[in-house]
């Protein structure tokens, strides 16, 4: 770690890899309550459930970003935080703010919770992804700018570098699409089409920059290949995911009620959106191939990698699955949309994520690496993880397939109930699949508190 | 890659490509507003359907329920519900749950009012009323 307030990205980590395992958990009672469907009801309802397992997603995955951006900003700026002091405030605030949101959603029922924060005199509750009480968004709003301004000062003093502007770029990005939650107006079809300019233009727009400055970050430390040709390998990618997600944003205009011509304009551009992630896995592999040092942190080049060929496969192969009008004409909402969320999300941000984590959580606690003994259970959590999370992926693609055909496509249709009775041998499936990543969950927890000997900080 | 090519030829690549695109999506998302009143129906969109989106939004129902095929993919997809099953229906179904039957999956009870459940329908049935391009391919959703 070559600057103190480095170190405060230590709380967001830990916080992030917390909710992490809250995330998972929920998600297997989910799992769940798929094949035994009274699981804990009415205690826990599924969407309940569902609630929490994403909205954790969406926190931990915001509460890495900041980690990250608070551990590279200065190094790359090669100057101290602009105020660790607000940095470490606004954890407890997002902290704060994201643990009371999650027990209110378990405590109470969600319409009480509508009625206690006052969801009548501003409605932005009750839709996907967006459940959190106006209150929490505000929240959000503020700990983003108050991060926001943090980071961009500290980049203002400092050494402006091609990373930290698109960085800088994907974070603010963030910000300011997420002020499309607060739009919604009484007409479901614009409340659709404007919702997802957060949604959407989130996961396939500007966290893509976010995920590719981390990664080239990484790649630049674990291969000291030269700056200049990883920031080339940035710019090119992220164009592509730009000039292809942007438009691509129409892969969802074509069964709200907007016009036809959007099956065309989401089909051809978001069929190319997969090419951005396979540059992104052609980079990673490239640049390790062409390392100039051999870093003694395998396990973060590992999930560097890693990361190149999950998000590509989750992201762009299983994307481009589903996206092509009269092919998603029978899978719009079925599992098999399920499947690409789970792997795009696992393999583009939650990888990116640990990644980060795990480059500089052994900086943080002053060695350039974990031990060999703590990163070859890293590494073992690695593989648990990612292999269950294909299995999970292709159990629910299995589920989805079945389901548009006993649903959609076959002469005598089912009924939603009866066609899901029939896939429940692909819900097992999953359901032990998400175990073993749980195993995979504990071990990757575990590994932080093995000893060993450690290599000393470079 | 090739030394012709150089970092600030890809950086102009993205800012270009990122203006020239995002241009292209507000330009067509200012044609789409144009067109979606015939498709909305706009006009039928009545105070009890206002409500209607409420009752829908302040229960999230979203998080068992698809709607125009966008949600949680643990319950039917509600947008075509009000062809497939009626207004009657509807109402009576959701007064009685849950079914409590073993081992199946659970509805809450939402405890909703007589003119919540009418709203709620009415919210149901404008939804079932918007062009979707012919989507769910058919009754079941």
């Amino acid at each position: 770690m070559q600057y103190q307030s480095q170190a405060v990205a230590k709380p967001y980590f830990i916080a992030a890899i917390g909710l992490f395992a809250g995330q998972v958990l929920f998600g297997l009672i989910m799992g769940l309550q798929y094949v035994i469907g009274d699981f804990l009801f009415p205690a826990i309802p599924f969407n309940v459930a569902r609630m929490v397992h994403t909205n954790l997603l969406i926190v931990w995955l915001l509460f890495g970003f900041m980690g990250a951006a608070y551990y590279l900003i200065p190094e790359e700026a090669e100057t101290e935080l602009f105020s660790p002091r607000l940095a470490l405030l606004m954890f407890w605030v997002f902290l704060a703010a994201g643990a009371l949101t999650i027990v209110g959603y378990l405590a109470v029922p969600y319409a009480a919770l509508a009625k206690m924060t006052f969801n009548d005199l501003w409605p932005t509750m009750g839709r996907e992804f967006l459940e959190q009480p106006l209150l929490t968004k505000l929240g959000i709003v503020v700990v983003a700018l108050v991060f926001l301004f943090n980071i961009s000062m500290t980049v203002l003093k400092g050494r402006k570098t091609s990373i930290s502007l698109v960085l800088l770029m994907g974070l603010w990005g963030l910000a300011i699409f997420f002020l499309f939650s607060f739009y919604n107006p009484s007409n479901l079809v614009l409340d659709k089409y404007f919702w997802w300019w957060t949604v959407h233009l989130w996961v396939e727009g500007v966290w893509e920059l976010i995920l590719g400055a981390l990664l080239a970050f990484v790649l630049i430390k674990v291969t000291g290949v030269d700056r200049e040709i990883i920031e080339k390998w940035l710019y090119l990618i992220i164009a592509m995911t730009l000039i292809t997600g942007i438009v691509g944003t129409g892969h969802h205009y074509f069964w709200i009620g907007t016009p036809e011509y959007w099956q065309w304009f989401g089909s051809v551009f978001s069929a190319l959106e997969p090419i951005p992630f396979f540059m992104m896995t052609v980079f990673a592999f490239n640049m390790v191939n062409r390392r100039r040092r051999e870093h003694p942190n395998r396990a973060a080049t590992l999930w560097a990698l890693g990361t190149g060929v999950m998000s590509f496969l989750g992201a762009g192969v299983w994307g481009f699955l589903h996206t092509l009008a009269p092919v998603n004409f029978y899978t719009h909402g079925t599992q098999i949309t399920s499947a690409h969320g789970h792997m795009s999300f696992y393999g583009a941000y939650v990888m990116v994520v640990l990644t980060m984590i795990s480059y500089a959580m052994p900086m943080m606690r002053g060695r350039a690496a974990n031990s060999d003994k703590a990163q070859v259970m890293e590494m073992w959590s690695f593989w648990l993880m990612t292999v269950s999370m294909v299995f999970i992926t292709l159990f629910l693609t299995a589920a989805g397939i079945l389901q548009v055909w006993l649903q959609r496509v076959s002469t005598t249709p089912l009924g939603f109930m009866a066609a899901q009775d029939q896939v429940t041998l692909f819900y097992w499936l999953r359901e032990i699949s998400g175990l073993v990543f749980l195993v995979g969950l504990v071990l990757y927890i575990t590994h932080f508190f093995v000893g060993g000997e450690s290599r000393k900080a470079a | 890659m090739s030394q012709a090519f150089t970092k600030s030829m890809a950086r102009n690549i993205f800012f270009g490509g990122t203006v020239f695109f995002f241009l292209l999506l507000v330009a067509l998302t200012v044609d789409t507003m144009q067109v979606l009143p015939k498709r909305d129906h706009r006009e039928n969109i009545t105070p009890a359907v206002e409500r209607g989106k409420m009752v829908w939004e302040k229960n999230n129902c979203i998080g068992c329920h698809t709607l125009l095929g966008e949600g949680a993919y643990f319950a039917p997809e509600l947008g075509n519900v009000y062809q497939r099953r009626g207004g009657e229906f509807i109402k009576v179904w959701m007064q009685a749950m849950p079914t409590k039957a073993p081992g199946r999956r659970q509805m809450p009870q939402f405890n909703l009012t007589p003119q919540e459940l009418d709203d709620l329908v009415a919210f149901l049935k404008w939804t079932g009323e918007i062009n979707t391009a012919k989507w769910p391919p058919n009754i079941e959703g």
